[in-house]
């Protein structure tokens, strides 16, 4: 899978309350989630944000509560894609297992800058920064990962090898 | 190969003798927990997966405690959806208002987490039953989804950080201040991914309730969990609540650590965490120069709600008044600790004090309601987070601290210590 889109440039530590504020939890709607997504830190970022965009942050991006609302209300909000040099833990977990694709590379997280038009092969872990014509490479996912990814998530993933008795190098 | 105490711990939950930092497993669960804003999410993809009953229903907790008593109609809405699929699925540890705390005083002052359990929480706080000598690590709704349906999880396994603790703390220093220091010292994302993993003979100094408090903040350093060993306090405190056998699990001595600290509790003086972020720590002695006005204070949470939190807090207040500029919500974590402040006269303290006192909730902790802040104003708080806009609007600050600093600074008026009042 390939996607391409314009970059939100962000800052170490990026917490789940600034991806979206407690005040919205009253809901788990995406799309009502997708409004105030960045709010905090971003006053226009749901005014802005286009399909096929990418998030790039620093170090622990999506650290604090675990609130699956976050990586919800990102990927409602068009983003196909968050670059960060790492991430909080739960965080990390929480957007594969609801299929918005991350990566964790330092080097990208570095050179790229706010509005570079990004282009990423998730199969090969190449990050393209069209603008600056440079190329970074991500550690390819785990394969425990891909399987997740492959499944569109961990939902698939439980009804391919549990419901639908698959066998597990089959997903 | 050696293994640490998760290791161990994880070893067992997925049929192996041995696991390797890095390596992804299954675990079965012996909990998976839940509260009103996260669950919402989860019976949804619970549907989603095709699933039509619960793992086992007595191994699922749900608990009313974020924006309970309903402080909307969206939450009303969320609790009743959670409510409807815990009665349909009749999930035996089901905690709606008159019985619910915050989840993490109340699940283990209920004993349905112990020491060798698995457990997952879709709340970033579920590592505080690390105090236990358990695993138990914050996930997502899905994963709770998956965990309710299943009964399993998904797990890298986590390298450690050996926190070696000596010592005995001085009269005012608390849990809260061993795990600020710690935090302080190696930041917010010093154990990124890792397991902290506590050890050495300061720990029989610590009491349950400060333990809690440490592990509970563990995932505040980036932490996937902490974990205490077990000893006579901790049998004690299980003993006397949990009906089930439990496995006591040792790190082996020659385990493999990525890092190794040590803490002299004798050296720890009070700590304040100052806005945005719990890393940004400075003593008492230091804050106090800097004679930083507050406008609220709030004593409660799962990181300070408990009934040694409440003791501290009144011993502070007692026949004090506090100060004209400041509002104080005191906030019993649980219905028991409710009723504890009852007998020992510690709300009479607070309410004669010039305090508020409220029904177990997380509210304010988290920016949810039952005490937000305005533009500009500023909180010393109990709780756990500090982040932009964490208490509400996003020009206020959030200041961490102990129940006895945040006591000491509602008479003052300003960040203060309890030497001082």
């Amino acid at each position: 899978m390939i996607v391409k889109g314009k970059t939100f440039k962000y800052g170490n530590n990026i917490d789940t309350d600034v991806i979206i504020p407690a005040r919205y939890l009253n809901t788990s709607e995406p799309d009502e989630l997708a409004k105030y997504c960045m709010e905090d830190i971003d006053k226009n970022f749901s005014k802005k944000v286009q399909k096929g965009d990418i998030i790039v942050g620093c170090k622990n991006f999506g650290c604090g509560s675990s609130r699956e609302h976050a990586p919800i209300a990102i990927k409602a909000s068009g983003i196909s894609c968050v670059i960060a040099e790492s991430f909080g833990r739960i965080f990390y977990r929480n957007s594969f297992n609801i299929g918005l694709p991350i990566i964790e590379s330092a080097e990208a997280s570095r050179q790229i800058e706010k509005d570079d038009e990004v282009e990423i092969d998730f199969e090969t872990g190449k990050i393209h920064n069209i603008t600056k014509n440079e190329v970074y490479m991500a550690a390819p996912f785990p394969e425990f990962i891909r399987k997740i990814i492959y499944s569109d998530g961990l939902v698939g993933y439980v009804k391919d090898k549990i419901y639908n008795k698959m066998p597990e190098e089959k997903i | 190969m050696s293994m640490t105490m998760t290791q161990k711990i994880l070893a067992a939950h997925c049929g192996k003798e041995m696991v390797k930092p890095g390596e992804f497993i299954e675990i079965d669960l012996d909990m998976v927990l839940g509260n009103d804003i996260t669950t919402p999410v989860a019976i949804k993809e619970f549907w989603k997966m095709d699933a039509k009953e619960v793992f086992d229903k007595e191994k699922i907790s749900i608990v009313l405690d974020h924006f309970t008593p309903n402080k909307d109609i969206r939450s009303a809405q969320q609790s009743k959806a959670c409510r409807d699929f815990a009665k349909q699925m009749q999930i035996k540890h089901f905690y709606d208002v008159g019985k619910m705390g915050v989840e993490h005083a109340l699940l283990p002052e209920k004993g349905i987490v112990k020491a060798g359990d698995a457990i997952i929480g879709a709340d970033s706080h579920t590592c505080t039953y690390g105090a236990l000598g358990a695993f138990s690590t914050g996930t997502g709704s899905t994963d709770m989804a998956a965990g309710m349906a299943t009964g399993k999880a998904w797990i890298k396994i986590p390298e450690a950080i050996k926190v070696t603790v000596s010592g005995e703390p001085s009269k005012y220093v608390c849990g809260k201040d061993v795990i600020l220091h710690l935090i302080g010292m190696i930041g917010v994302e010093g154990a990124l991914y890792k397991s902290i993993e506590f050890c050495g003979d300061g720990i029989k100094n610590l009491s349950m309730d400060d333990r809690f408090t440490i592990a509970n903040m563990a995932v505040e350093a980036g932490a996937k969990n902490g974990i205490f060993p077990v000893d006579e306090k901790t049998i004690e405190y299980m003993d006397e609540r949990v009906n089930k056998a439990y496995e006591i699990f040792d790190a082996d001595n020659n385990a493999a650590y990525e890092k190794e600290i040590e803490i002299n509790l004798s050296d720890l003086r009070p700590i304040v965490a100052f806005p945005h972020l719990p890393e940004n720590t400075k003593t008492i002695d230091e804050a106090e120069k800097e004679n930083i006005n507050i406008d609220q204070v709030v004593i409660g949470s799962c990181t300070n709600g408990r009934i040694e939190d409440m003791r501290m807090a009144a011993r502070i207040m007692k026949g004090k008044t506090i100060n004209e500029n400041v509002r104080t919500i005191i906030i019993p974590a649980t219905q028991d600790v409710y009723m504890q402040c009852i007998q020992e006269g510690l709300i009479d303290i607070f309410i004669q004090s010039g305090a508020v006192v409220s029904t177990p909730t997380c509210g304010p902790c988290l920016g949810g309601y039952m005490g937000i802040l305005a533009s500009g104003e500023r909180a010393i708080t109990t709780t756990n987070r500090n982040f932009v806009g964490r208490m509400g609007h996003i020009a206020s600050e959030v200041y961490l601290a102990s129940p006895a600093v945040a006591a000491a600074s509602a008479i003052a008026g300003k960040i203060a210590g309890p030497e001082s009042v």
